[in-house]
């Protein structure tokens, strides 16, 4: 019982994570494609000026509340997507700094280093977390050490390719909407524009992603077992329809809220369909790391349902409030003074 | 080269960078929040141009102080997942609590404060930057709680081939970890006034600013004063901590190879860990070893050869470190005495102001030289007595670190460059002018 508890927490850290960061990481991979002026350079950077840091915090926490409460599957599923997730690890770091550095220095030089690396840093953890997510649905070659017997390229099939593809999408349409958001004229428009191209992209693959995932995964055998768990797929259909109706009418933050419906639906819907393992094995079942095989101590798992039920809230409370401070329309005056990007 | 080597070498390398820019942060966040609540206080503008130009090198520090945290907090898993699965039920949950109970609330609050400056009210924006500071000094607290457990494992008990939580207010009391905190928290307050007093020098010196910068010097001055004799105190008792806990770590510190009473300490001394002895010993100061260590002249201090070689530390390096940080924590509260009796005729003493300004880097050797002492001296144990380093390593290629290691590497020397440069720039160029 502790462990589904924890099994759900862990899902909600993950989905939340993608959620939030998702639309940094989005607006961040259009980026070059998005700003053409100074200007706007400086409006897509602020737009998400206040918000990057909390956000990639979640991940922190979802990697922690993996240490914590299944120490096992912690340790074998960084080790073992080693390489994987340094690559993550470099493009988080570099997205971060390009933030914080681009616009201190007023020389064209500099500031396209950062440029670069901002979208680099944005597009390459999205496209990783994909690839990372859509392997662990399809099951790691684990031996029965949990001991990941492949590399980085073992992670490039196409399926986990398709998964990167898929986050991708889903993160640029849910950045561009967050733009239309905040920005206004020209800008609103484009963005507005380009999460409604990239929507009927997203459709197609998640569309695709879905009829891929019942012939290459197990994640279809709960739904099997018990149908009426297909009943989740409200949400990720429900929020894909309700952006492009809101993308319609302008409503951008509707459009928003309803393509972070998307992504928490999607996760929901994929670890629905995990439970109760973390890390399937693909070589045999039974070398699986499950919430069972690898959870910390009844005594742990306690404490830090104690400590996870006073602050998450907590959490939730203020960033919510950070949130309606900062997420009003950009203008030039937020441009002017000297913190911002 | 193996992966265990390799992986010491990146872990020691990724841990070290990022702790340039922790202190800094632990104790700049502080004094900025001194400064805006002055400004709150008296309405005076010119502690709020202090705040912002104090707030904008915590905000080009405090940047590569999170990205390089992001890199350690999964380098547990990553190359030291047997360590992972064998303490991951405590230590996993004091990270876990470190950034549900710290981290949010650090990087919400500093995104607050940073772009809040016209949208908050006074009060409200100066709350967020103590909130920041609350913050980034509960994550080092949490953080030292769980190297604590490292350096001295306190309330579990083995089962399932693993070392489980018995007792959550064992390991939260350790008092090892609370010298570490102690420690640490009060080694980063005197580097960030030694930070403060620096910079304030230099411009100072010449002439920019005077009445601004005079005002941030006595403020640094006293951060300077009451923690680095702090620090030389609380110091010792940290090293009698040490001598009861970790008796090898303290003879290596010291590297002292034969177990004498009445111990002494030489001021002088060449260690030859290859002959097991000491290449040169000058300058004895009789008992002071046994005094230290036990608060007793007669005391008797076990040294290095009493203890199996495969469970000694490296002994050069951590006496090398511990002399260092030790010499360096006789010299700041004498730095910092002077700067207290100067601090209201500074422009009579330009000596002195530029040497101060070369005493920046100093605070910042001490506490690198520290963390070398505590966790070099903890070798070969990776958990104090209870797990070896060469134990905990992942079962990875060595190619896959080698990999990282360089890649990070190179990483961190570059932005290391960009951010020293960005912070030497925004310091030289004081702040923005009043209106
Ligand atoms: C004594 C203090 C101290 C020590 C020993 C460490 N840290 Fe640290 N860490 C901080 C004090 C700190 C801080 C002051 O709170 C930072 C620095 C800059 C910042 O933004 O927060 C931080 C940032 C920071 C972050 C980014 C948080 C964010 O995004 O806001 C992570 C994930 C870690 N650290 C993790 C670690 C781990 C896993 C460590 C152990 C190996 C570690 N830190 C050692
Ligand atoms: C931020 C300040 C710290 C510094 C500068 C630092 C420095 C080092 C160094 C130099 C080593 C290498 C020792 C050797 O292999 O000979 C090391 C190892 C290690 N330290 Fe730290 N450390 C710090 C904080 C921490 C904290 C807070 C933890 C845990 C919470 C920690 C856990 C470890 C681990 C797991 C190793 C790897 C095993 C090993 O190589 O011994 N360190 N650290
Ligand atoms: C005369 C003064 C000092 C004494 C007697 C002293 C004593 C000690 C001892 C015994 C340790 C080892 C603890 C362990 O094994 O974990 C230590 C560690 C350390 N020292 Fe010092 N110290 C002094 C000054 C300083 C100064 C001035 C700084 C920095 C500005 C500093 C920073 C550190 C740090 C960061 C550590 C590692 C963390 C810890 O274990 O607390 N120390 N110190």
């Amino acid at each position: 019982m502790l462990e589904s508890i924890w099994f759900l927490l862990w899902g909600v850290l993950w989905a939340v994570y993608f959620m939030l960061d998702g639309f940094d990481l989005g607006l961040g991979t259009l980026f070059p494609f998005l700003a053409r002026t100074e200007e706007e350079k400086r409006y897509v950077l602020n737009a998400m000026g206040p918000f990057w840091d909390g956000n990639e915090v979640w991940l922190i926490a979802a990697g922690g509340v993996t240490f914590a409460a299944f120490p096992r599957a912690y340790a074998i599923m960084f080790s073992g997507l080693y390489t994987a997730l340094f690559l993550l690890l470099i493009a988080l770091i570099l997205r971060g700094v390009s933030l914080e550095f681009r616009s201190k220095i007023d020389n064209p030089g500099w500031q396209k280093i950062w440029e670069i690396c901002l979208f680099l840093g944005s597009f390459l953890p999205a496209l990783l977390l994909g690839v990372a997510f859509a392997n662990i649905f399809k099951g790691l070659p684990l031996d029965e050490q949990g001991i990941f017997r492949g590399n980085l390229f073992t992670l490039l099939n196409p399926y986990g390719l398709l998964g990167g593809v898929l986050f991708v999408l889903l993160f640029a349409v849910h950045g561009g909407l967050w733009m239309a958001l905040r920005g206004s004229g020209d800008l609103e428009r484009r963005s507005g524009r380009m999460a409604s191209k990239l929507w009927a992209v997203l459709t197609v693959v998640l569309v695709l992603f879905l009829a891929y995932t019942a012939v290459a995964t197990k994640l279809f055998t709960n739904y099997l077992k018990s149908p009426l768990w297909f009943a989740l797929l409200i949400l990720p259909v429900g929020g894909l329809v309700l952006s492009r109706v809101y993308m319609g009418t302008q409503e951008w933050l509707k459009a928003w809220l309803a393509s972070a419906l998307t992504i928490l639906g999607v996760t929901a819907f994929a670890l629905v369909g995990l439970y109760p393992a973390l890390l399937p094995s693909s070589l045999n079942p039974a070398y699986s790391v499950t919430i069972y095989n690898s959870a910390s101590s009844p005594l742990t798992l306690k404490i830090m349902l104690g400590v996870a039920l006073i602050f998450v809230p907590i959490v939730i409370f203020y960033q919510f409030w950070a949130y309606k401070t900062f997420s009003h329309k950009l203008e030039a005056k937020d441009l002017e003074y000297e913190e911002a990007y | 080269m193996d992966a265990l080597f390799l992986s010491r070498l990146q872990f020691a390398m990724a841990t070290m960078f990022h702790f340039i820019f922790v202190p800094l942060t632990l104790g700049l966040s502080l004094l900025v929040a001194i400064m805006e609540t002055r400004y709150v206080q008296t309405g005076d503008e010119d502690y709020k141009r202090m705040a912002k130009f104090w707030g904008k090198l915590f905000l080009i520090n405090f940047a590569l102080g999170v990205v390089t945290g992001i890199t350690l907090e999964f380098q547990f898993g990553t190359n030291w997942s047997r360590y992972s699965e064998y303490v991951g039920d405590i230590f996993g949950s004091l990270l876990a609590i470190e950034a549900t109970a710290a981290f949010f609330l650090e990087s919400t609050f500093i995104g607050v404060w940073a772009f809040g400056w016209n949208k908050l009210s006074p009060k409200m924006h100066a709350l967020s930057i103590w909130l920041v500071a609350l913050a980034s000094n509960l994550s080092a607290l949490w953080i030292l709680i769980a190297n604590g457990f490292m350096q001295n494992p306190l309330g579990y008990v083995m089962r399932r081939g693993r070392a489980e939580l018995a007792d959550f207010m064992a390991v939260v009391t350790n008092p090892f970890a609370w010298q570490q905190i102690v420690h640490t928290l009060s080694g980063a307050y005197l580097l960030a006034g030694f930070f403060v007093l620096g910079i304030s020098s230099y411009h100072i010196l010449r002439k920019n600013e005077v009445t601004l910068f005079s005002k941030s010097f006595r403020i640094g001055v006293v951060f300077a004063l009451v923690f680095s004799l702090l620090e030389v105190v609380q110091g010792h008792m940290h090293g009698a901590e040490v001598a009861k806990i970790q008796p090898a770590k303290l003879a290596a510190m010291e590297s002292l190879w034969e177990t004498k009473k009445s111990a002494p300490q030489y001021l002088f001394l060449i260690p030859d860990p290859e002959n097991e002895r000491n290449a040169l010993e000058i300058l004895p100061i009789p008992g002071a070893l046994s005094m230290l260590a036990y608060h007793d002249f007669q005391a008797e201090v076990k040294g290095l050869k009493d203890f199996p070689k495969e469970d000694r530390p490296p002994v050069t390096l951590t006496f090398l470190s511990f002399r260092t940080m030790v010499g360096l924590g006789f010299l700041f509260p004498l730095l910092a005495l002077w700067a207290f009796k100067i601090r209201n005729k500074l422009e009579e003493n330009p000596r002195f102001l530029r040497l101060l300004i070369y005493v920046i880097p100093l605070p910042y050797i001490a506490l690198e030289a520290g963390w070398v002492v505590a966790e070099v001296g903890r070798q070969p144990w990776i958990v104090y007595g209870l797990m070896r380093t060469s134990e905990a390593v992942s079962p990875i290629a060595s190619s896959q670190v080698g990999f990282s290691f360089v890649a990070l590497t190179i990483l961190y020397t570059l932005l290391g460059i960009a951010d020293i440069y960005l912070l030497a720039k925004f310091a030289r160029k004081g702040p923005e002018p009043a209106n």
